[in-house]
């Protein structure tokens, strides 16, 4: 009782079909509080998928998402509010245009908490300055680098306090110059226990970062472990072609 | 044209003032109506969605002219409020103004849908992920950046209805155009009457796109 009380997420044969192609064939995982799964794999095998089926993004098309005990895909789960506590990062960062940094911060926690206006103000301050960024608290998105956006983009989910974090290529759409202090945040916030969730090609945050890494190929979990056990001896064949692609690229 | 314009200014500033009056009525009631039916363009309910689909078809695919004459036939039960503003009747003009802006939605909805569906859905996305209902990710998010997308060709709308007000010409409505043409009547010289005619709509069409693009302006705050 006491083992399973300590999982966070737990997903049980995931199904997902857009028309005819079925992207994933059968799912099951459970994440425990404070780990930082990994998930690696190739263009098209369903990686992404699988994590926008979590906060219900994507809508299953079989199977279930039980996270902190609630079915997310049951009728009467109140989406919203479980989404409040399932952080997301993009790819494409998606900071709201047309709101400044801070309001960027603050639109969640006014919308949907019952906090004072001095409180979110003050947690989103502290925040940016957990990030270096304080001094762009009245810019617009448009003034910021990627990586800055993607920074913000970090923070704007915190900032509802979530117990786990989804991350989705958080790198990709990144100059290589500023991908180095987005990982260093993620790192930062893996270090003070956040439960993460992080779909990535960077191998090395994989390695370093990672508590479990799992390796997707067309729609399934061929291959977990831990990054030791992925990276230095890997048992399915195809997860050790896809990293001899990977890891020796020159 | 001036010696015209002098003598019959009365008849040019009068029409000019139910001109305004009926696109000012028009516009309103037409971006409003415009707007539900874009809502209902988007909706997922099928007999909402098959509804904007027939109307927008339907409103586009056929004349302003027999629209017009429809709706002022069609609606003739309706007990119009007998009153007169800026000295123009609303019992007559209403009919026009509903037939107008019944016509001017269907083209503000689409304009308003390909603005919205131009909006980022990563924007869509990123709102829900922090627990936005749907109605507070439109009104919050997805409107505020679609108005940008929307407001130029809105604009467009408006001017065209404007223009197009001087088709009420043919219900009688003494407009700018009924006017002008009891002044050709009157002077048998009907050139210099449409030149006026001609001057006030650019001056009322200069005037209502600059309102526009001051609006336009004001919203540009954040693309700096």
């Amino acid at each position: 009782m006491t083992a399973e009380s300590n999982v966070l997420l737990e997903v049980k044969d995931l199904h997902k079909s857009f028309g005819d192609t079925e992207v994933l064939k059968g799912i099951d995982q459970q994440i425990k509080k404070g780990e930082v799964v990994v998930v690696i794999g190739p263009s098209g095998s369903g990686k992404s998928t699988f994590l926008r089926c979590l906060n219900r993004l994507e809508e299953p098309t079989g199977g279930e998402v039980i996270f902190e005990g609630r079915n997310i895909c049951d009728k009467g789960a109140d989406i919203n509010l479980l989404r409040q506590k399932m952080g997301m990062v993009f790819q494409q960062f998606n900071l709201f245009n047309h709101l400044t940094i801070l309001e960027n911060i603050m639109i969640g926690p006014k919308l949907v908490k019952n906090s004072s206006d001095e409180e979110d103000r003050a947690q989103a301050m502290k925040l940016l300055e957990r990030v270096g960024l304080a001094d762009k608290a009245n810019e617009y998105p448009s003034r910021l680098s990627g990586g800055q956006k993607q920074r913000i983009a970090i923070v704007r989910a915190l900032a509802m306090n979530p117990d786990v974090m989804l991350f989705d290529e958080p790198t990709s759409a990144l100059d290589p110059e500023m991908v180095g202090e987005v990982l260093a945040v993620m790192r930062d916030l893996a270090d003070s226990g956040m439960t993460m969730v992080v779909v990535t090609h960077e191998m090395g945050f994989a390695q370093k970062v990672g508590t479990r890494v799992l390796f997707m190929d067309e729609g399934k979990v061929l291959e977990q472990g831990t990054p030791q056990q992925i990276f230095t001896a890997p048992q399915h064949p195809r997860t050790q072609d896809f990293l001899s692609k990977v890891l020796n690229c020159i | 044209m001036a010696e015209i314009f002098v003598k019959y200014y009365q008849y040019f500033l009068q029409g000019t003032r139910t001109t305004i009056v009926i696109s000012l009525i028009t516009v309103l009631m037409g971006f409003l109506l415009g707007c539900l039916i874009a809502l209902m363009r988007l909706a997922k309910n099928p007999i909402a969605n098959g509804f904007a689909k027939l109307y927008i078809t339907v409103l586009r695919g056929t004349p302003l002219l027999v629209q017009l004459y429809i709706v002022y036939y069609q609606l003739d039960f309706i007990p119009y409020p007998k009153v007169n503003v800026w000295g123009i009747a609303l019992e007559r003009a209403l009919p026009c103004c509903i037939a107008l802006s019944l016509n001017s939605a269907a083209y503000v909805a689409e304009v308003i849908r390909a603005g919205i569906q131009a909006v980022d859905i990563g924007q869509t996305e990123a709102a829900r992920s922090i627990g936005m209902t749907g109605s507070q990710t439109m009104l919050r998010i997805v409107m505020p950046q679609a108005i940008k997308n929307i407001l130029p060709a809105i604009g467009n709308e408006f001017i065209t209805m404007i223009k197009e007000t001087s088709i009420i010409q043919y219900l009688g409505i003494s407009d700018l155009m009924y006017n002008n043409g009891i002044v050709v009547t009157a002077t048998y010289n009907p050139l210099p009457c449409y030149y006026i005619s001609a001057i006030i709509y650019l001056i009322l069409n200069l005037v209502a796109g600059k309102g526009v693009s001051v609006f336009e302006r004001r919203l540009k705050r954040s693309d700096r």
